[in-house]
């Protein structure tokens, strides 16, 4: 495993506007001023989230000379996500077992303050 | 049933937002008495919680340890608790014994009640990029199958009109 691309995966991602591109293109490829679209951005600050997020090797250039689209590069992502899982994973259970242990406090409140 | 929402608000934080059917009060509770931290935090199946010690006050110290029944690991943890304001937010530093990254990680958990709803928030900020990447590579050795739907649902759930 390389640490080194995780970190640039989890800088990349630390950006609300990079977050934001990533799932925009999750639902397919898209031209720089399709992905500046939605945002009250300038071009050049789109680009530059884009270069970001391409050093990191989350997203790539498509072939096609005049729009290169970018496209989503799935497999650091799910490196990243690997990691989310097991972290969510882990706290669902607990979170499970507060569930339980809350319903069991509310119905003792109730008995002792009818 | 509410579900877990996880999300990595900068590059040195983890943050978690859960829902809750309880109110807040009772929600502080479970993480201020140590018969009811004891009930639930317990990670893995497998484990228990012999030793869970709580000074809650400022400036007071908890200490946590887990047990593997079967296997009879053990694994430890403790810390401080640098803000309590009950029952809506609590600040502690935390370190594992034989912490496989280093320094010190802060937490902060806030409670937040609506209609007698919780919205719980823990964010777990690491204190260097040493541990993050340290934490990160421990993560990557668990053969958990990677969701990518998941993670889809996890930035379309970021605010979309950010800073530039």
């Amino acid at each position: 495993m390389q640490t080194n691309r995780l970190d640039a995966t989890f800088a990349a991602l630390a950006h609300p506007a990079r977050r934001a591109i990533l799932a925009r293109l999750a639902s397919g490829r898209a031209s720089v001023t399709e992905l500046a679209e939605p945002f009250a951005m300038s071009q050049p600050a789109i680009s530059k989230h884009l270069k970001v997020l391409e050093r990191a090797g989350l997203i790539s250039r498509g072939r096609d000379a005049q729009r290169r689209p970018r496209r989503l590069e799935p497999k650091p992502l799910g490196e990243a996500t690997k990691w989310l899982e097991r972290y969510r994973r882990l706290w669902e259970g607990n979170y499970q077992r507060l569930d339980a242990l809350l319903e069991q406090l509310k119905a003792k409140e109730k008995e002792w303050k009818p | 049933m509410e579900t877990l929402k996880l999300t990595t608000p900068s590059d040195r934080e983890i943050a978690m937002t859960r829902v809750f059917d309880a109110p807040r009060q009772l929600v502080f509770d479970a993480h201020t008495k140590p018969d009811l931290v004891r009930q639930w935090l317990l990670g893995p199946p497998g484990w228990s919680m012999p030793v869970c010690e709580m000074d809650v006050w400022v400036g007071g110290k908890y200490r946590y340890v887990w047990r593997h029944d079967r296997e009879g690991t053990e694994m430890g943890m403790g810390g401080v608790y640098r803000e309590i304001v009950a029952p809506e937010r609590i600040v502690n530093t935390e370190k594992f014994d034989e912490s496989w990254y280093p320094g010190q990680a802060v937490d902060t958990l806030v409670l937040v009640e609506q209609r007698g709803k919780t919205t719980l928030t823990l964010t777990v900020r690491y204190e260097s990029w040493e541990a993050r990447d340290a934490v990160l590579k421990s993560g990557m050795e668990s053969g958990v199958a990677a969701s990518y739907d998941r993670l889809a649902e996890l930035l379309a759930s970021t605010p979309a009109r950010g800073r530039a």
